[in-house]
């Protein structure tokens, strides 16, 4: 998986990396500096990425990099390198919701929607580890998020019928 | 339209304006769009290059663990290193195994790696640590390594560790060194890691029998700096006294703070609610914080009176054996 790097003593201006997003691989070379969110919303035209307070704070731009859920404004682009990147774009298949999105629409777990994708990543990793998550859990699983519409009781409510519907089947990561 | 939008949210209105007018390049929208300094980055494959090649750079470069206190500091442009060494690539690092009457925790173990480890919970104020520390995406990524080395004094580690045996194992260009926690930090942000030297290990001695340990801090909310912490230890003897305590208070000095005199009115004496009240008094007195956003000096040092309280308490109910929860609290946690 690692690949050892021959210009060690220079360093990088520019970094070559190979990134699998939503099941399918990117190479690209990016500056250091780029942001991972940079990358999935700018350079891969995935914008269901959200970045919201840019500061760590807010989760809006919650994705899962092999399968843990990251913030990924505080992440750099080279950081993905060989690493599997879910965003919310992989979530449902063509027309047919992902069962945590059907969740979050059924129970109106939102509202103005912005910080919905992250929301729906973070569920994402507390159900695939976590399939019957207690009351707790599944607050503290969504602790990192920030509903600036303050819809929170009916995020629960999503979250606790998607554990319902997916209970016992996979999640995808 | 949202890719007009896109460009409005760069820069202020009226440069977004005139970008939307003169519809700039892909490559021109992305450098406004990027916040931190540009830097070189560096990927070795080992502890040892990496730190021949942050001695050789000097105190500009920086190296580059979890990167969840480091990368936002970057795009504020509060620190802005030449130069990026990033630890992520190298294996082996991620460690937590018990061998010997200790744990042995990597460097590059993720704070949620350390939350998750059966291992680790058999000290259970390291789960407590561990678990409460800001949210999930953060704990996925920072490691405990970065923040023992980081010495912020709002970190959560320090104060815990402080109450265990703990020592660090270092790497640098002078050979590896192992140095005790308590004189491993100096001040705030400040440890003694020389140049290019970079932690490679935490040990943490189990603690001896009928012992307990908890960690209560209270912050606003999951992904900020707790307002005030306490982290205690206690070893229990004959007829339920106590024959050592271990009280460090955090976020309320330049760095954790043993309260020594809180730990003298527990020792040798049975765990009463009164002479915990003592013990609580006096760290209060131990404290010294600083008025800031998360309140005043006067609020944190009563935070730190309930807290060293709660502690206590919990720190003994452990130590007599019985299982009982505890991390960080904050608002929405039941």
């Amino acid at each position: 998986m690692w690949r050892p790097v021959t210009n060690m003593r220079e360093g990088f201006n520019r970094v070559p990396i190979e990134v699998r997003v939503n099941g399918k691989l990117y190479e690209r070379t990016v500056e250091p500096r780029m942001l991972l969110v940079e990358l999935i919303r700018e350079e891969l035209d995935l914008t269901g990425t959200h970045v919201g307070c840019d500061t760590t704070y807010c989760g809006a731009c919650t994705v899962l990099m092999n399968g843990a859920a990251v913030k990924s404004c505080t992440m750099f682009a080279f950081q993905a390198h060989n690493a599997e990147i879910s965003t919310v774009e992989g979530l449902a298949h063509g027309d047919e919701l992902h069962p945590i999105q059907k969740a979050f629409a059924d129970n109106h777990g939102l509202q103005c929607g912005y910080c919905t994708p992250g929301f729906l990543m973070s569920t994402v990793q507390l159900l695939s580890r976590k399939p019957h998550p207690t009351e707790k859990e599944i607050r503290k699983a969504i602790a990192g998020n920030t509903c600036r519409c303050t819809g929170y009781q009916n995020i629960l409510k999503a979250i606790r019928a998607a554990a319902n519907a997916t209970a016992g089947s996979a999640v995808p990561r | 339209m949202l890719r007009r939008l896109r460009r409005f949210r760069i820069g202020t209105a009226k440069q977004g304006l005139a970008s939307a007018v003169a519809r700039p390049t892909r490559k021109q929208e992305n450098r406004k769009t990027v916040y931190p300094n540009a830097f070189r980055y560096y990927r070795p494959a080992t502890l040892e290059e990496a730190s021949s090649i942050l001695a050789e750079l000097g105190e500009d470069a920086k190296a580059l663990a979890g990167g969840q206190s480091l990368i936002p500091l970057m795009k504020l442009r509060l620190s802005a290193p030449s130069s990026l060494v990033d630890l992520n690539f190298i294996p082996g690092l991620a460690y937590i195994e018990r061998r010997n009457g200790s744990l042995h925790l990597g460097a590059m173990a993720r704070h949620a790696d350390i939350e998750n480890s059966a291992a680790a919970s058999k000290i259970p104020i390291l789960h407590d640590c561990a678990a409460g520390i800001a949210d999930v995406q953060v704990r996925n990524r920072g490691t405990i390594g970065g923040s023992v080395a980081e010495a912020d004094p709002s970190g959560d580690w320090g104060a815990v560790l402080l109450t265990l045996d703990t020592e660090v194992h270092t790497i640098g260009p002078n050979g590896a060194r192992t140095i005790a926690l308590p004189d491993f930090i100096t001040d705030a942000y400040t440890s003694v890691l020389a140049p290019g030297e970079l932690v490679n290990e935490i040990t943490v001695k189990a603690p001896p029998k009928s012992s307990g340990g908890s960690f209560v801090a209270f912050k606003r909310c999951a992904p900020v700096y707790a307002s005030a912490s306490a982290a205690v230890g206690v070893t229990l003897g004959d007829r339920d006294t106590c024959k050592d305590a271990r009280i460090i208070l955090g976020c309320v000095g330049l760095t954790s703070i043993r309260a020594a005199e809180a730990e003298a009115a527990l020792r040798g004496q049975k765990l009463t609610p009164k002479a915990i009240e003592a013990a609580a008094e006096a760290a209060m007195a131990a404290a010294d914080p600083q008025a800031d956003m998360r309140g005043s000096a006067g609020y944190k040092r009563v935070l730190v009176r309930a807290l060293v309280k709660r502690a206590i308490d919990i720190a003994a109910r452990r130590a007599r054996g019985e299982h009982v929860e505890a991390s960080h609290e904050y608002a929405g946690r039941i």
